[in-house]
């Protein structure tokens, strides 16, 4: 247990978003993962994320497959539904209801495990079809529940627990995303809650398929010297490519942009994202340049991260652009709509006679 | 009728051998449809490979004036065009039947048989002559041999350039091709044989009113009209001319004209694991969604039904069976999924399935499948079969009431959350053990956690023995409630000693056994299980049968090994006839195997400790 229980009383001086609602009106329950663990940074990172996006809770829907990554679907945003899906097929519960409501915001949460190894078919299939959704990876390199065996995300060379030096190359979601043509692609890091939030915010509003691979070591089982996915090295070694601010459609930009140079994207809605180039050569833009930074880095044992990769333009559909369904969730067509009754059954039967 | 023959009109089975990838489907829809415009009660039976081109393949159409229409299990003509199979062909035939050959080439197999008329036309050579283009002599070549079958079996000449006429309206290259190879075969045959042999058809009024469809085009126009808006799928074979005809009438139904917008998504997944999860996803989330797929899907399938059924997710799965075990014969057809599918998944799950025997039922419980799923808030299998699912039966006209309104089941709207102090999930507060359930989108009171772990019927996640044993204690409470809801088994007849229940497809060869069972003097009730749960009146039948056959299409009893489980009934009073052969059962295999068990019995009834 990390926490102990808040009351769950609004203090008049909270600060309210544009509903009304407080930060406590985006949290969850209790979350019963290991203390420090950096998931819970992550979950209070989506906290604020959607408290600041004013998403409405009960137009948020939750998804996650299996492991500690996904227990945390139930510590934030009590008021929005939650599915639990079987281990590393979350994807396709997430597409079948994003494709029975394209209105609501889903984000899905997973962990390295659930993605890269069980779920890796449905991770890439879900990003071929641009299913509008964040997705998430808390990526400790480590599986928790059942005790530190290495997941597919671990570096050559890193050290578990007990010894054993993992010696097979790692999957890297970033790099996997980017080659499937994934239209936002982010990498960020447990600890680093201001490059976290902005992204998270910027991924909730972006059409289609977000991905943040978030870095959050397991301080139980992979926190030790020899691991790559320690605090401390994580710390040493996450570069940022570029700084991300989101800013909402309504609002001016007032954020003072001292380093590098500043570029903004436009997201569908109209809202913004403003990026700030540690290194003015990283065009966030260009998909090439974008991997090719990334594995420079990841061979110079760093992860590159910020918002590595965005359809600038948001030139690829989305599901739902491919399918050139309604703007009415289909869920909500009325049954007129659907059934063409007794005549129409006649006429369809006419070719059987 | 200038015959001194017994006279077949109207009953017999035409069996046509080929190869496939040549196009003789095209000719055996004409024969069949022709028969059936003459108002001849037919059916056809495609014993087709899992292959592309260049193996065998056959086609059996039964014609039966009493409208029977299994196989009967004897062909009287027999059109051989494969010289790969021309032995077993051969052998098929019953004394006096008919064999149709090309004599282009002699084939002197053929003549190894003394008690059949062999008919020689020389179908190569006249299309190599009246046709150019390797592919069109092949082709014409089907249409040949049908306009050869027209003249032997006295069909409407004109009715079958009608047919040819509808097919290639837009193709009149191919409609000229097609009426002259028909014209050719035909005076080929008025030339050479006495025409019409003796088991011609004769045109009569018993098709008005019906149809001829497949299980998976009327299983699809059912998700149309039960109003079915997300389907996901992986292709299996025989399920994917379900996916196919669903798309196909959305295309037609469902698309705004002006806009293009499509008031359906159609998608194709990257296996069955992930076309189940895209059906859970959708139906929580409010929408009615749904799957086909065979076996081997199924067995894909297992881990989400399971969290299905422990989470209470609505879904609709069509099992268009087909044989196993494992890959099996993909183009054959068994009853081989009951048990994979009533108990799919470990841990303690159950599911409905509903057992539909022809398409016109394909296209009734496709739709009560999901009023039931979103009553019972749990998957509904259908389980059909290749036999049903891609042959083309005669059944009579599907109706459809427009008073039909969806089902939706128990879930709280808007409103009715507000006034709600606090929303339980998985609380049996009306005592059919259905709880009541929230969608996404509606209200922040609603909002629950949906998952397969261990949960208290608040919803809540458990590891508390009691809380735990309360919601599965509940969820069998729904399983009762499941008995009254589903649809009842058919039963014709009491009274009787001896029973007879079957399962989707054998239906029909079991109604014909009834008939000539009876001609023997021995009659017998009949039911027919139309889902799991049995309910009650099933466990009557069983109870008042000293002896019941247990007719299904499996090895190992399935449908026996359900009723023995699920109900009280004495296993050794349950006789299986069993048929897993790939084909459809015959109605012949049915009435052997109950006289074989009868005959040797002093009396009718004396069941034995022996199993079956």
């Amino acid at each position: 247990m990390t926490f102990i229980a808040k009351p769950r009383v609004t203090h008049p001086s909270l600060p309210q978003n544009a509903l009304g609602l407080t930060r406590r009106a985006y949290e969850g329950a209790l979350s019963t993962l290991c203390a420090g663990c950096g998931h819970d940074s992550i979950t209070a990172a989506i906290v604020e994320a959607c408290w600041r996006r004013s998403i409405e809770p009960q137009n948020l829907v939750k998804l996650s497959g299996i492991g500690c990554s996904s227990k945390t679907t139930a510590y934030f945003v009590s008021g929005a539904h939650g599915f639990n899906a079987v281990h590393g097929r979350m994807p396709s519960i997430a597409m079948g209801a994003n494709a029975a409501n394209r209105r609501l915001t889903y984000i899905g949460i997973s962990g390295d495990g659930d993605t890269l190894s069980i779920g890796l078919g449905q991770f890439c299939h879900a990003v071929r079809r641009n299913v509008d959704m964040l997705y998430m990876i808390e990526n400790n390199g480590v599986y928790g529940l059942t005790k530190g065996q290495f997941s597919a995300s671990a570096d050559v060379g890193t050290r578990a627990k007990k010894g054993e030096t993992n010696l097979q190359p790692p999957i890297d979601p970033v790099l996997l995303a980017l080659d499937l043509g994934a239209t936002f692609v982010a990498r960020g890091f447990s600890g680093d809650k201001h490059q976290l939030v902005p992204l998270i915010e910027a991924g909730l509003k972006h059409r289609g398929f977000a991905l943040i691979d978030v870095l959050s070591p397991c301080v139980t089982f992979n926190d030790h010297e020899g691991s790559t996915k320690s605090y401390a090295y994580t710390r040493e070694h996450y570069e940022p490519a570029v700084l991300a601010d989101f800013v909402p459609s309504e609002a001016p930009i007032t954020v003072d942009y001292g380093v590098g140079e500043a570029r903004e994207v436009t997201l569908h809605d109209g809202s913004r994202i403003v990026l700030r180039k540690i290194d003015s050569d990283y065009d966030p833009t260009d998909r090439a340049a974008a991997a090719a930074a990334v594995q420079a880095r990841m061979s110079s044992g760093e992860y590159l991260t910020g918002l590595i990769y965005v359809d600038a333009g948001e030139e690829r559909p989305d599901f739902h652009q491919v399918n050139a369904t309604p703007e009415e969730p289909l869920n909500a067509l009325p049954y007129e709509q659907l059934s063409p009754g007794s005549a129409g059954l006649r006429k369809v039967l006419a070719r059987y006679r | 009728m200038a015959t001194s023959a017994p006279s077949r009109i109207n009953d017999f089975t035409l069996k046509i051998a080929t190869v496939n990838g040549t196009g003789s489907a095209s000719a055996n829809t004409l024969l069949m449809k022709s028969i059936f415009r003459s108002g001849v009660p037919v059916m056809g039976k495609n014993f087709f490979p899992s292959n592309i081109q260049g193996l065998p393949t056959w086609y059996e159409i039964r014609v039966s004036h009493a409208g029977h229409l299994a196989r009967s299990g004897s062909v009287e003509l027999m059109v051989a065009l494969n010289p790969e199979t021309y032995a077993r062909d051969v052998r098929e035939l019953v004394p006096g039947g008919y064999l149709v050959y090309d004599s282009t080439w002699p084939r002197p197999v053929l003549l190894s048989r003394s008690d059949i008329t062999v008919l020689g036309v020389p179908l190569a050579r006249m299309c190599n002559e009246s046709f150019t283009g390797v592919r069109t002599r092949i082709l014409m070549k089907n249409i040949c041999y049908a306009g050869v079958l027209a003249a032997l079996l006295d069909l409407d000449l004109a009715r079958m350039r009608e047919l040819l006429g509808e097919t290639y309206a837009k193709k009149p290259q191919l409609l000229e091709s097609n009426v002259k190879a028909l014209q050719l075969g035909f005076d080929y045959a008025r030339e050479h044989f006495a025409c019409p042999l003796p088991l011609a058809i004769e045109p009569m009024n018993r098709t008005a009113g019906h149809v001829m469809i497949d299980g998976n085009t009327a299983a699809a126009l059912g998700c149309v009209f039960a109003g079915a808006t997300v389907a996901a799928w992986y292709p299996i074979t025989p399920s994917t001319s379900l996916m196919d005809a669903f798309k196909g009438f959305c295309e037609r139904l469902r698309v705004d004209a002006a806009s293009g917008v499509k008031r359906f998504a159609f998608i194709q997944a990257e296996d069955e694991l992930a076309a189940i999860g895209m059906v859970l996803g959708a139906t929580w989330n409010g929408a009615r969604a749904f799957t086909a797929t065979s076996g081997p899907g199924i067995s894909l399938m297992n881990e989400f039904l399971g969290l299905a059924y422990y989470a209470e997710v609505p879904a609709v799965v069509f099992d268009v069976q087909r044989v196993g075990p494992s890959t099996g014969m993909p183009t054959r057809t068994q009853q081989g999924d009951l048990m994979a599918c009533a108990y799919a998944s470990h841990g303690d799950t159950r599911h409905v399935c509903l057992y539909p025997a022809n398409p016109a039922e394909c296209f009734t419980m496709a739709v009560e499948a999901f009023d039931l799923a979103e009553r019972l808030q749990t998957p509904v299998m259908v389980l059909s079969d290749l036999d049903i699912g891609m042959n083309d039966w005669m059944c009579p006209e599907l109706q459809w009431d427009d008073a039909y309104r969806p089902d939706r089941g128990k879930v709280l709207g808007r409103e009715q959350i507000e006034k709600l102090e606090k929303f339980h999930r998985y609380l049996d507060t009306d005592g059919d053990g259905i709880p009541w359930r929230t969608l996404p989108g509606v209200h922040p009171k609603g909002a629950y956690f949906t998952r397969g772990s261990g949960h208290t019927q608040f919803g809540t996640y458990t590891e508390d023995a009691h809380d735990y044993q309360l919601v599965l204690d509940r969820l069998m409470k729904k399983w009762q409630t499941a008995k009254t809801y589903v649809p009842r088994p058919l039963i014709e007849g009491s009274g009787r000693e001896v029973g007879i229940v079957s399962v989707g497809s054998g239906d029909s060869a079991v109604r014909e056994a009834l008939a000539l069972l009876a001609a023997e003097g021995i009659s017998v009730d009949y039911m027919r299980v139309r889902a799991f749960p049995f309910g009650a009146e099933v466990e009557r039948f069983l109870a008042e049968h000293a002896l019941v056959f247990v007719v299904e299409q499996n090895r190992d009893a399935q449908l026996r090994s359900l009723l023995t489980l699920e109900t009280p009934v004495e296993k050794a009073k349950l006789r299986s006839l069993l048929h897993y052969s790939g084909l459809p059962v015959s109605s012949r295999f049915i009435v052997e195997g109950v006289l074989a068990e009868l005959r040797g019995r002093p009396s009718a009834v004396k069941p034995s400790a022996v199993g079956a």
